[in-house]
């Protein structure tokens, strides 16, 4: 790899800084993607701002003029969320959504902003040999006719049919969480659904963050549906390996309707795909099979597939209908 | 060479658990591998080496432009076809790297940098610019490309075979099967990637090479390395003390081991370290071909079978020739008086295939034993009563009596362990919630070899301690501890008064660890030379005195068919909503005559079983067709099993010995249980769906049925 400095910050404060006082510099978390991207050639910053001494490893109640919620440092590990008895209790979409990612050594390592900014798995990103618009912006997608197992199908361009790896994003995506961010201009709070984007014609860009700008906490609402929440993640192996699909859903029943129902997807766009059409077209109707399937084939009416990734569409169906057939049990009883 | 008829040994502590010789080094971090040599082995001041591989399929290099490099600071040289060292031999185009400007595979090796740091050897070679000129490519292996016949294939069998009229007697079987089935590029992946550690010496103008090497044989690399370098094998010394596993893809010097000995040519003698990354693993240190099995199966209503056609499309590269003996174990594995076998290759522009654990077996062992599933299923008969009423009396192909074949006694025996009796043989029967159930069972065999060219050393050391001296490798089998426990019970002494030295081309000539034949082999000459050592020097001999002998040949093996047997039981779980497999048990029985050690033999069957779990559900090479090469190249897009795929495993083995084919009663046992794996759990898939998969890997997609499966 090239030379590079090596920097360490202590606080966020100081982190801004010396990002904008160092051309070049990228922040490092935990590592575990950086590092390999280092390695291969993806990324090749003039500096690192170590960022994982900051302080910012805690896991709070918070209490706003909206109401209340969870703070979580961006600096808590990945394991450390996963077994937190608030978030246990009161999000278990986003436990077992971390506890479904990686590897018990990996989430001992991640934190919880640099899984948020993880970035695409896209065996061809990831070969500095071939041509990738996301790494190399003008030199064309190989994902598109090549490798497509893993490929979008939902939100996708001709630019770049990448998805996004987070497990963790896709559960916050669904329970309305919002990152903290703190850049030079001061501090500013983004919805999860917001912070990715949908790559159009630059898949360059993985989110809205301006360049300097530190994801400082994730805050995640309470509310009465998040404690009705579940992940489920379809993978190729029962264990370390990225979602072909996965559905993170949360569910609340009134007199036998739904009055309440989140649905966010993995594996299949450029960011977690918040499954509004489908929300919509369940709220206020009975929970079957049936209207699972009709209020997904909704959302899912925008899916464009090829040969290698047209086994999504089904295996999002019924992956989704088994999660909220699942949980209207557990709400039931 | 002292050759000495080797008589069975009086047994001792062959069948006795005993702990690996190198465990604890090895859990320790006190186990050198190949680049971790230093000062004390001779590794001074070493350089390090990276390679930069071609990024076209095929081509010529037109420049190679090495200035930025060079000006990096610790980068010493940049070495490429025009001023690489020149080889005296360039027949075997794998290896006859840097010699000429042609592109043959996407990732061949087109220059090296040498540096001071391995961190800069790696920069450098980002910043080597290679101009390459592109020719078409044709990389992709399909049914109308895979049509030249091979001269023999692997490791020199009949291309073809025909006996008696096939197509007469699938015009009359009551019964055919009929279908395609195919397996996938896979790779090797040994944990350890390939590495070497070289450099050279004049000693009064008589040039020696000096390696450390990740190789599966010492002697086997200095043979093909010193033609081509104008060496005498004798000039080139390779040792492996340890070695991380290699199931086949260390069996012969890849042209990584070229790299190391071209680079370490060009300085003056200080040594060059050269560790392959795993994703260059994917394009230089072999794979097994893909394959595709059309297989005919005609049979009598009640499933006897007829005729028996296993016609094979597989591929080779155009640079160097290996064609894979997939048909091979269809000639021999069940009775049939009309057989045909075939291998048609196709000859790409790609990576040079190479040995995986269980060449020829394990993909087409797949495909006709899921063949047979699909008969047993065709003709309503259990599928294991369908394989005993399949039995041959001698061997189908040779006509020679088998040795020992007991195949009827694993499936039986397995049958009553798995609970096979137990099954409701109806198809997607069985739901237990969201899962469907189901159980699958398939034949392995593997041919048991033992290798002419082995001798082994025998000297007193006094006090009833003797050194024993073969150039074997351990490449984490156990072979150590088990060559450990032959020594002892040839020399009536306990295996606590073993010296064991191995893995070093000074030592007696050994054979490769492949082929399942190492223990056979060095095991059979440390019995000679211990016999021999006996009747020379009695049974107290004064320290020094020695004897190296090499085992007669054995008359046996031209009257008799030698081959292990084994049956492997799986129960599926398929997912109906998500497609997701589980394999919640899979089991192995296998005949392989006595088991030395059973603490390592077991790990031999369990990491056979696993590694066929694992090319059943999991490993898939995906050769991009525009690119040329193999895009899932690193462990996190080419799968393996991971530990929650493992549930319970276990494998036993009928007690017995074959003392017809070693003198300690053993066959091999480092093949066989991957081989029929995949087919049981594909056949355990089926039973549990209804929804017959006959291309490896089995993944949820097979399973995603617009409304579940």
């Amino acid at each position: 790899m090239k030379d590079l400095t090596y920097l360490t910050a202590d606080t966020a404060d100081s982190a801004v800084e010396l990002f904008a006082a160092t051309p070049g510099a990228q922040f490092l978390g935990g590592g575990t993607n950086l590092i390999d991207h280092l390695k291969l050639g993806v990324a090749t910053p003039d500096a690192l701002v170590d960022i994982s001494r900051i302080p910012l490893d805690r896991v709070e109640e918070y209490q706003d003029a909206i109401g209340s919620g969870l703070r979580i440092g961006s600096n808590v590990r990945n394991s450390d969320l996963a077994a937190h008895p608030v978030v246990r209790a009161s999000f278990p979409a986003v436990s077992r959504a971390l506890l479904a990612g990686a590897s018990g050594q990996i989430r001992n390592q991640a934190t919880t902003g640099g899984n948020l900014l993880q970035r695409t798995r896209c065996v061809y990103f990831q070969d500095v040999t071939t041509p990738c618009n996301k790494r190399e912006p003008g030199t064309g997608c190989s994902a598109l006719e090549g490798y497509g197992r893993h490929n979008a199908v939902l939100g996708a361009s001709d630019a770049c049919v990448a998805t996004h790896p987070s497990d963790l994003a896709v559960a916050l995506a669904a329970l309305d969480a919002s990152v903290v961010v703190l850049g030079p201009e001061g501090e500013r709070r983004i919805a999860l659904d917001d912070l990715h984007r949908l790559p159009d014609d630059d898949p360059s860009i993985d989110t809205i963050l301006e360049p300097g700008e530190l994801i400082t906490s994730v805050e995640l609402p309470r509310t009465a549906v998040a404690a009705q929440s579940t992940y489920r993640k379809v993978r190729d192996r029962a264990s370390f390996a990225f979602a072909l699909v996965s559905v993170a859903a949360a569910l609340q029943v009134e007199g036998g309707r739904v009055s309440d129902v989140r649905i966010a997807w993995g594996g299949v766009a450029h960011k977690p795909w918040r499954a509004r059409r489908a929300e919509d077209w369940l709220r206020g109707r009975a929970i079957t099979e049936q209207t699972i399937r009709a209020a997904v084939a909704e959302e899912l009416t925008a899916a464009r597939t090829n040969a290698q990734s047209v086994y999504k569409v089904p295996m999002l169906t019924n992956t989704t209908t088994l999660a909220l057939l699942r949980l209207a049990e557990e709400v039931a009883q | 060479m002292t050759e000495q008829v080797a008589r069975p040994v009086k047994i001792r502590t062959i069948g006795r658990r005993t702990d690996r010789a190198d465990g604890v080094e090895k859990v320790t971090g006190r186990a050198t591998y190949a680049v971790e040599h230093g000062v004390d082995d001779g590794v001074v001041d070493p350089l390090h080496l990276w390679l930069v591989q071609s990024t076209v399929a095929k081509g010529r290099v037109s420049a190679v432009r090495a200035e930025a490099a060079l000006s990096h600071p610790g980068v010493v040289a940049v070495i490429d076809h025009t001023n690489a060292p020149r080889l005296h031999d360039t027949d075997n185009r794998e290896l006859a790297i840097l010699q000429d400007d042609r592109v043959g595979f996407r990732g061949q090796i087109v220059a090296l940098v040498l540096a001071e740091t391995l961190e800069a050897a790696r920069q450098g070679a980002a910043l080597v610019e290679v101009d390459q000129e592109v020719d078409p490519h044709e990389v992709e292996l399909t049914e109308h490309n895979a049509t030249y016949r091979p001269e023999t294939v692997n490791p020199d069998m009949d291309t073809d075979t025909d006996e008696g009229d096939v197509d007469a007697a699938f015009a009359q079987a009551d019964v055919v099967v009929d279908h395609t089935y195919r397996t996938p590029y896979e790779h090797n992946n040994p944990l350890e990637a390939h590495a070497t550690t070289a450099w050279w010496e004049s000693d009064g103008g008589d040039e020696r090479l000096t390696m450390f090497d990740s190789t599966q044989g010492v002697h086997g690399v200095a043979q093909s390395l010193a033609p081509m370098l104008g060496l005498a094998p004798g000039q080139i010394r390779v040792r492996a003390p340890y070695v991380g596993g290699g199931f086949g893809s260390k069996g012969e010097a890849h042209a990584h081991v070229m790299a190391a000995v071209l680079a370490a040519r060009t300085t003056e003698g200080r040594p060059v370290k050269l560790a392959v990354t795993r994703q260059q693993m994917f394009a230089l240190t072999g794979y097994r071909t893909a394959t595709i099995s059309h297989i005919r199966l005609g049979a009598s209503a009640d499933g006897r079978l007829d005729a028996i056609e296993h016609i094979v499309q597989e591929q080779t590269s155009t640079i160097r020739e290996f064609a894979e003996q997939t048909a091979s174990p269809t000639r021999m594995m069940y009775a049939a008086p009309n057989r045909r076998t075939r291998h048609r290759l196709a000859r790409l522009d790609v990576a040079v295939p190479s040995w995986m654990r269980a060449p020829g077996e394990m993909p087409g062992m797949f495909a006709q034993e899921v063949a047979m599933d699909e008969l047993a299923v065709s003709c309503g008969v259990d599928p294991i009563l369908l394989r005993e009423l399949n039995e041959p009396d001698t061997d189908p192909e040779t006509g020679l009596p088998f040795n020992n074949r007991r195949l009827v006694d694993c499936l039986r025996h397995g049958a009553e362990r798995f609970g096979w009796a137990a099954r409701n043989r109806e198809p997607r029967a069985t739901r237990d919630g969201e899962w469907w159930v189901g159980t699958g069972v398939a034949s392995a065999t593997y041919p048991a070899n033992r290798m002419p060219g082995n001798a082994a050393r025998v000297r007193s050391l006094g006090d009833g301690r003797y050194a024993v001296a073969i150039a074997s490798v351990d490449i984490g089998t156990g072979a150590r501890t088990v060559l450990s426990q032959i020594a002892a019970d040839a020399l009536d002494v306990e295996p606590s008064a073993i010296d064991l030295e191995v893995a070093d081309t000074r030592l007696p000539a050994a054979t490769v660890a492949g082929g399942s034949s190492g223990t056979s082999s060095w095991g059979t000459a440390i019995v000679a030379a211990a016999q021999r050592f006996r009747k020379d020097h009695g049974d107290s001999a004064e320290p020094g005195l020695e004897t190296t002998a090499t085992p007669a040949d054995d008359p046996a093996e031209e009257r008799l068919s030698f081959h292990s047997f084994g049956a492997v039981f799986a129960e599926a779980r398929v997912n109906h909503w998500t497609g997701e497999i589980r394999v919640p048990r899979l089991f192995g029985v296998y005949s392989v005559g006595r088991v030395i050690n059973p603490m390592t033999a077991r790990s031999q069957f369990l990491g056979g079983l696993v590694m066929g779990l694992s090319a059943g559900l999991f490993e898939d090479s995906y050769r991009d067709p525009r690119l040329g090469h193999v895009v899932t190249q690193d462990l996190a897009t080419y799968h393996v099993a991971a530990h929650a795929d493992v549930l319970d495993v276990d494998a036993e083995w009928l007690e017995e010995s074959d003392d017809t084919f070693t003198p300690m009663g053993s066959r091999g046992i480092g093949e066989i249980g991957i081989v029929g794996t995949a087919a049981a759990v594909a056949n355990a898939t089926f039973h549990a769906t209804g929804t017959r998969v006959r291309s490896l890997p089995i993944t949820v997609d097979d399973f995603s049925g617009a409304d579940g499966i």
